[in-house]
């Protein structure tokens, strides 16, 4: 027994012993940015403004998403070139968290604890950064602009940190829903969507348009699983001529490939998430890509890919400059939208921003970004967009069709778009 | 080498030195930063699940793949009642206990279920049901998702730092304390109950199940009992995850991440408890090291883009391999096998190390074909 005892007592005393080794040489590797957790705001020194996100650039979601987060970082760099904000430059930090709400924990923790960002802007998607908001406003960390449409972000109340930035997705479901009723009278309209609060709150916005019901049948997929012929068998079953898509990217191909291998060719109206033509193609292939995604229609709430907008001009140019010239599509005009919008908070949030400072100027309602409707932020409103327009695809080339509905007071109206003038070269406060 | 306490004995034994690892454990929050603190409890929540995996795996030689979705059933089953008390209006400590016995009762329940399937079987037909498990968790939770809520995952309140420890300790060295704790009081109890009646009878039933039964001892029951014991320490692994992180989601116990555990078990050294520890901290800060040293690299964009994630699978195989080549007992093993049994720290070591060195699945009886009554 003695031997027993000795050996299991030195293997124990080695296992702690390593576990401990593990942690303290770990620990020893942040002590440089430990230091400057003595200055009065995180993230910020004379000369830079430290931000950082999380985003998918692997896993499901990354073929749709990944170029958001390069397209932002080549806006910063435009703006760093310009002179930045206030004579600092952004550094923004990208984490790839695979779309997983267990690693964006993670990831947001590094980015908080670790290097120590001044805010979290634009992390992507309702699963993953709902598994950070309340972490984040335990922290009183500012968390800017979620690219996400679900209505979590919009609650001043119990989080006061947190703010939108996509038109949310109850207001994307009322608007696809709407003009459906309105340009397609007496067909069947019915609904593929996210398990999530994506998919809830689609439903949730198109049955406000069509009344309780009004959907003839709703069908749910997981990101989990690359499939969804059972779903698309389903609506076809049920004789749907009009699909509602709350989808991100990769599934809102997937879903019009399916229907295309039951030789089943419905309308399908996708949420802006999903509805980014060239990221489209790239899904579905050069060859048969354009063919399916003729008609498609969408919701957008930012200068159009393919209208004659100068922000579009402008973020051709960056883009070029910037970011080696890769594809320009929907993701590239969002990601530098967030990056501009950003800039221009920052700028408002004074020559010495704070945490406090910089919400403040948010939530002023100053801020006018670059949308096609003016932004909602207000001390009692934390979404960006409250209205969207509707975008089609006619032969390559994604537009507005000129029909804009916001909902106000539990209805759906339609409303007239006032889209935002480019000034001073994209760089706010010049 | 001298024995610590050399008067201790026993199960008093297994209950001091598990103390003494905790206060350790918990004195060492001190000295780390938040973030570390946070992968100290991600660890001391592994190390939870691992434990019982090692003992499962290493003792009664059945080999589990799954053990993430016993942990994804702690997980929820905490989530739930969490939530359900929080809507009671009950909360703090009272509502910690209730759901982390909760979580280990839904785990135990499912792992006992397994258990009772896994007995049946043998070796690679064990493995696949038990992976099986793992698979299918991502559709479960969308099947049901008016329960789960889908890939989203719950999301539970937020329980802060008591009042009176305000003063003294930030919210992620409370929450490693928290995971500590309950780790701690769940690897000595799986040590006591292993070193006792239990231990003996799993490493008959594994040696040579025939020759157990011979004796009397019912096989069946031993192996659905060592399932079950996997399983409990797996939920309430799963359960201080999701205190830590006040969520649970699908997408954190992958099949990657199921077979993680296994490595964590394999690499420490299948039976110890001490290398479940060290495989603990390996699969936790071994992936955050990686992508540390490549962000210090300086790569372009595009290669580091790739290289993320991937990295650090890499580096698990050739660990593996490494290890297994250079040390098959297990980093936890001191000294190559040249006398004595090498490995288990918390518990008496096996009794014939040979075959818990052997691969996993050989600790299975040769003859698949015997039954097993129970």
């Amino acid at each position: 027994m003695s031997q027993h005892h000795s050996a299991h007592r030195r293997a124990a005393v080695i296992g702690t012993a390593s576990v401990l080794a593990v942690a303290l040489t770990a620990c020893s590797v942040p002590a440089s940015s430990g230091e400057e957790a003595a200055e009065p705001t995180p993230g910020v020194t004379d000369t830079t403004v430290t931000i950082g996100t999380h985003t998918p650039l692997t896993g499901p979601a990354a073929a749709g998403y990944s170029s958001i987060s390069a397209a932002a970082s080549a806006y910063f760099a435009y703006l760093n070139d310009q002179g930045g904000v206030h004579g600092r430059e952004i550094e923004y930090i990208v984490k790839d968290d695979g779309y997983n709400p267990a690693t964006t924990q993670t990831v947001v923790r590094e980015l908080v604890q670790q290097d120590e960002v001044f805010a979290i802007v634009n992390g992507l998607g309702t699963p993953t950064h709902t598994a950070v908001l309340d972490y984040l406003n335990q922290n009183e960390v500012p968390d800017l602009f979620v690219a996400s449409g679900s209505t979590s972000w919009n609650q001043p109340e119990k989080y006061p940190f947190t703010f939108g930035f996509n038109a949310d997705y109850v207001v994307e479901g009322a608007a696809l829903a709407q003009y459906a009723a309105d340009t397609q009278p007496g067909k069947t309209i019915c609904l593929l969507g996210q398990d999530d609060d994506f998919g809830d709150e689609l439903i949730e916005g198109a049955e406000l348009a069509l009344g309780e019901g009004g959907l003839a049948h709703i069908e749910r997929y997981s990101v989990s699983n690359q499939d969804v012929t059972a779903q698309i068998g389903a609506l076809q079953a049920a004789g749907c001529e009009i699909n509602l898509l709350a989808t991100i990217n990769g599934f809102t191909a997937l879903a019009l490939g399916t229907a295309a291998q039951f030789g089943w060719f419905p309308m399908w109206f996708s949420s802006s998430s999903g509805a980014d033509y060239p990221t489209l193609v790239g899904y579905l292939g050069e060859e048969v890509g354009p063919k399916l995604l003729q008609g498609l229609t969408g919701a957008n709430y930012l200068p159009a890919l393919d209208g004659d907008d100068e922000w579009v001009t402008l973020f051709r140019e960056i883009n070029d400059e910037y970011n080696d010239g890769a594809p320009f599509d929907g993701n590239t005009i969002y990601g530098m939208s967030v990056a501009y919008l950003f800039a221009e908070a920052l700028a408002a949030a004074g020559e010495n921003p704070t945490r406090q400072s910089l919400l403040e100027a948010i939530s002023s309602g100053e801020l006018a970004g670059n949308g096609i409707l003016p932004l909602s932020f207000s001390a009692d409103s934390h979404a960006a967009y409250l209205g969207v327009g509707i975008s089609q695809v006619d032969m390559g080339a994604q537009d507005y069709v000129g029909k804009t509905y916001a909902v106000e007071g539990g209805k759906v109206v339609e409303v007239q778009a006032s889209p935002v003038a480019l000034t001073g070269k994209g760089v706010p406060g010049s | 080498m001298s024995r610590i306490l050399p008067s201790l004995t026993g199960v008093r034994r297994t209950i001091v030195f598990g103390a003494a690892f905790t206060v350790l454990a918990i004195a060492s929050s001190f000295v780390l930063d938040p973030f570390r603190n946070f992968q100290l409890a991600t660890i001391a929540a592994t190390f939870c699940a691992t434990a019982g995996l090692t003992v499962l795996i290493g003792w009664s030689g059945q080999l589990s793949l799954g053990n993430a979705a016993l942990m994804a059933a702690g997980g929820y089953g905490y989530a739930l009642t969490a939530n359900a008390l929080t809507d009671a209006g009950v909360d703090g400590v009272p509502r910690f206990v209730l759901a982390l016995l909760a979580a280990v009762v839904a785990a135990g329940a499912l792992g006992l279920l397994l258990g009772l399937a896994g007995a049946r079987l043998h070796g690679p037909y064990l493995a696949g049901v038990t992976l099986a498990l793992v698979v299918a968790l991502p559709a479960v939770t969308s099947v049901f998702s008016g329960v789960f809520r889908g890939d989203q995952g719950l999301q539970i309140a937020y329980d802060g730092v008591p009042p009176l420890l305000r003063t003294v300790v930030a919210v992620e060295q409370w929450q490693a304390w928290v995971a500590i704790l309950v780790t701690g009081v769940t690897v000595t109890a799986l040590a006591a109950v292993t070193r006792g009646r239990l231990g003996l009878r799993m490493r008959a039933v594994r040696d040579d199940e025939t020759a157990a039964r011979l004796s009397g001892v019912r096989a069946g029951r031993v192996k659905v009992a060592a399932f079950t014991l996997s399983a409990v320490t797996a939920g309430a692994g799963g359960a201080v995850l999701c205190f830590v992180t006040q969520s649970v989601s699908p997408g954190a116990y992958t099949l990657a991440f199921s077979l993680l555990l296994v490595v964590a078990v394999v690499v420490g050294g299948v039976g110890s408890l001490g290398g479940a520890a060290i495989g603990s901290a390996l699969i936790v800060m071994l992936p955050w090291l990686v992508g540390w040293a490549t962000s210090l690299l300086d790569l372009p964009s595009e290669v580091s883009q790739r290289l993320s994630g991937n990295v650090s699978v890499l580096v698990f195989g050739l660990l593996l391999i490494v290890v297994t080549l250079a040390r098959p007992g297990g980093l936890a093993g001191l000294r190559p096998r040249t006398r004595k049994p090498s490995a288990t720290p918390v518990v008496p070591a096996p009794a014939d190390t040979a075959r818990t060195d052997a691969a996993l699945p050989a600790a299975s009886p040769p003859d698949p074909v015997s039954s097993i009554h129970h």
